[in-house]
């Protein structure tokens, strides 16, 4: 099949197809090595990330889960590996390069990095600008304002300016961002760190809608653990520079690794637990009758 | 093979038209469609999107935003669809993505007016925070131990002693167009060994102190500016402070403490390499020699004229720390901030040490120092 003129010029303006990815793995990491100077971060390091899952992504502070994560997205050079995103190797690519593959995934950074000079709405239409600059400014402003109701914001913080935002908020304008360009593939970096249970419990679920409506994969870093109990398919736990395992919560109790036992089994990860038991439970059982027993 | 979105209208007798959409109605193919889509005059009454190829939430948008115009029906549409259509649901009339901006002939007198405001509140500010520092320098007098010594040690090796070469050298070029602009002049009344009245008066008594302070203020004041301001947002004064750390003792007074001992030093320090540029220009071209050029210094420059720039030069240091740190603590907000504030820094603290400087002419003139 040659390339029409319409491909090609897709092409040059770093496009990626139109068509969603339909294979089985959109990351797939192997044997990959990071170092800064002496400090080995990354060690042999493989993982594979299923299509269509929430992947939590856990590991202790300093592990290099962050690095993981810019590692698949190309803005760290691996010292040696392969990452491959929709079938495409990246390994060799340089932080700015042209990859074909930026408009097809979203990253919601720690720190949030919304642009503090423009307004939530103005942020949310950077990469839609840079992207496809035929889209006329009615649309612009419209998918600016949707995306914003889209992950859970008010209507009118689309005029608001990040510093005018709570923690909460910013989170939500990040993952508004995110999300700018319909992407397949969902980058999130622990992203209810900092925020209050109740507003972490709703990120959390906001997480799971958007990702079963819009179709995504999503790659989610997290210390939360009651995050992992109730939105993750699978875990990756990452120690001694490589992941250890994968699985979901009770694959993952099964391995006797001392770090994941004393993660899950620990107080913290008991309560998360025990309160997604007493859910299910309350889901399964009939309502008693109002002032029984 | 790839088509782009495309569309329909089919009419169906009285039943009002019915719009086929048909290929991949993506955020990336949306632009070439989306404009016509949005001028269709006629009466919708059905939105067919059987042929729909691959869609995603800006594809949903466009066609519940046409069915709400219309008040059309959507049919045809694929399980993804459905959900898509449902997630974006209406919009109310939305707030301004950016906020308004008010027309030209109301903007001009309106900035203005800020500008002029400014003025005044700033200068309020300055003297409001020149005022704190003095309160905290009080503080400091009274339990020495608060005092940051090593804050203060480092910022006087930025202030002066790193700032040596430059200053250095932007002085001894200054020294020799000094004396070869000025032997030019002079030659055409045959005075040309009066060149050494005119390099060794006008840089100890000028030049050498007001171009060492505009060469800190774009240094170091504009160093302060940024720094303070970069502190400001990422919320580390405000972390200071509920330590009970006092941001002006622990980063506005070495600062302005460097700035006001170092600027005397580095002023002196530009007169000496400005008079030696001068002195080599002697030798070159006026036939004076080297050492004879300096000798003659000692005797033609009164020591006066070494005091009036010793006078100045603290005074000069302190508008310039003051400035910069004022400036940088009055960030807010955002990064743009930070540029806007350091410009400003370095501006006021170029124009008041100009203005002040002519003030210190007529002063030191009148009191006989002429
Ligand atoms: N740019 C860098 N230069 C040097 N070391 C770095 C850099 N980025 C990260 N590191 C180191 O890599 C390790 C892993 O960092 P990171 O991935 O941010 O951890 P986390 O798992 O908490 O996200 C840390 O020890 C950190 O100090
Ligand atoms: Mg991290």
């Amino acid at each position: 099949m040659g390339m029409s003129e319409d491909e090609s010029e897709r092409e040059a303006r770093g496009l990626g197809r139109y068509e969603r990815f339909r294979g089985d793995h959109p990351i797939v990491v192997e044997g990959l090595v990071n170092r800064f100077g002496e400090q080995t971060i990354h060690e042999d390091l493989s993982l594979t990330v299923n299509r269509g899952e929430i992947l939590g992504v856990v590991g202790g502070s300093g592990t290099g889960k962050s690095v993981l994560m810019r590692s698949i997205i190309g803005l760290q050079t691996p010292d040696a590996g392969d990452i491959e995103v929709f079938g495409r190797s990246i390994t060799d690519a340089e932080p700015d390069e042209n990859l074909g593959l930026r408009n097809r995934w979203g990253v919601l950074f720690q720190g949030g990095a919304l642009f503090s000079t423009l307004t939530v709405g103005e942020n949310v239409e950077v990469p839609l600008k840079q992207f496809y600059p035929e889209i006329e400014p009615d649309l612009l402003h419209e998918i600016a304002r949707y995306k914003v109701v889209l992950s859970g914001l008010p209507e009118d913080a689309v005029s608001k300016y990040p510093s005018e935002l709570s923690g909460g908020m910013r989170k939500r304008a990040g993952l508004a961002r995110a999300l700018a360009l319909d992407p397949e593939l969902l980058f999130l970096d622990e992203p209810t760190a900092g925020l209050d249970p109740i507003g972490a419990a709703k990120f959390d679920r906001l997480t799971r809608e958007l990702q079963q409506t819009l179709g995504l994969t999503v790659f989610l870093i997290t210390h939360d653990l009651d995050t992992l109990y109730e939105i993750c398919d699978r875990v990756a736990v990452l120690a001694d520079r490589r992941v250890i395992a994968v699985g979901t919560i009770p694959e993952l109790l099964e391995t006797d690794h001392p770090w994941i036992d004393e993660y899950f089994n620990g107080p913290r990860g008991r309560a998360a637990r025990d309160s997604k038991q007493r859910q299910s439970d309350a889901e399964t059982m009939d309502n008693p009758p109002p002032g029984g027993a | 093979m790839h088509e782009g979105a495309l569309y329909e209208v089919e009419d169906r007798g009285g039943e009002g038209a019915r719009l086929v959409l048909s290929g991949p109605y993506l955020v990336s193919t949306i632009g070439a469609v989306d404009q016509d889509l949005r001028g269709i005059e006629r009466e919708l009454a059905v939105i067919d999107l059987s042929g729909v190829s691959e869609i995603d939430t800006v594809g949903a948008w466009i066609a519940s935003s046409l069915a709400a115009r219309h008040g059309a029906q959507i049919t045809g549409a694929s399980e993804r669809a459905q959900r898509l259509l449902k997630a974006v649901g209406q919009l109310g009339e939305g707030a301004e993505i950016r906020p308004e901006r008010v027309p030209v002939y109301l903007r001009f007198p309106s900035e203005v007016g800020a500008i002029v405001r400014e003025l005044g509140s700033g200068f309020v500010g300055i003297v409001g925070f020149l005022g704190q520092i003095l309160v905290a320098a009080l503080g400091i007098v009274r339990h020495p131990s608060r005092f940051r010594g090593r804050a203060l040690v480092r910022q006087m090796e930025l202030v002066g002693v790193s700032s040596l070469p430059i200053i250095g050298l932007m002085s001894f070029l200054i020294g020799i167009v000094i004396a070869q602009q000025g032997a030019v002049q002079l030659a055409q009344f045959g005075a040309e060994t009066l060149t050494i009245n005119l390099v060794g008066r006008i840089t100890l008594r000028e030049l050498g102190v007001l171009m060492t302070a505009i060469m800190v203020a774009g240094r170091s004041g504009s160093a302060f500016a940024a720094q303070l301001g970069t502190m400001k947002l990422t919320e580390e004064v405000d972390a200071m402070r509920t330590i009970g750390i006092s941001p002006i003792e622990a980063l506005v007074i070495p600062r302005i403490l460097a700035a006001v001992v170092m600027m005397p030093l580095l002023g002196f320090f530009a007169s000496c390499i400005a008079i030696v540029g001068g002195a080599v220009i002697g030798d070159l071209m006026l036939g004076i020699p080297f050492f004879t050029f300096l000798s003659r210094i000692q005797e033609v420059v009164p020591l006066y004229d070494l005091y009036v720039g010793l006078a100045k030069a603290p005074v000069f240091g302190l508008i310039v720390a003051l400035t910069g740190c004022y400036q940088g603590l009055q960030v807010q907000g955002n990064s743009e901030q930070v540029g806007l504030k350091t410009t400003k820094a370095v501006v006021q603290a170029i124009f008041m040490v100009i203005v002040l400087d002519a003030f210190f002419a007529v002063f030191f003139t009148e009191i006989g120092w002429g």
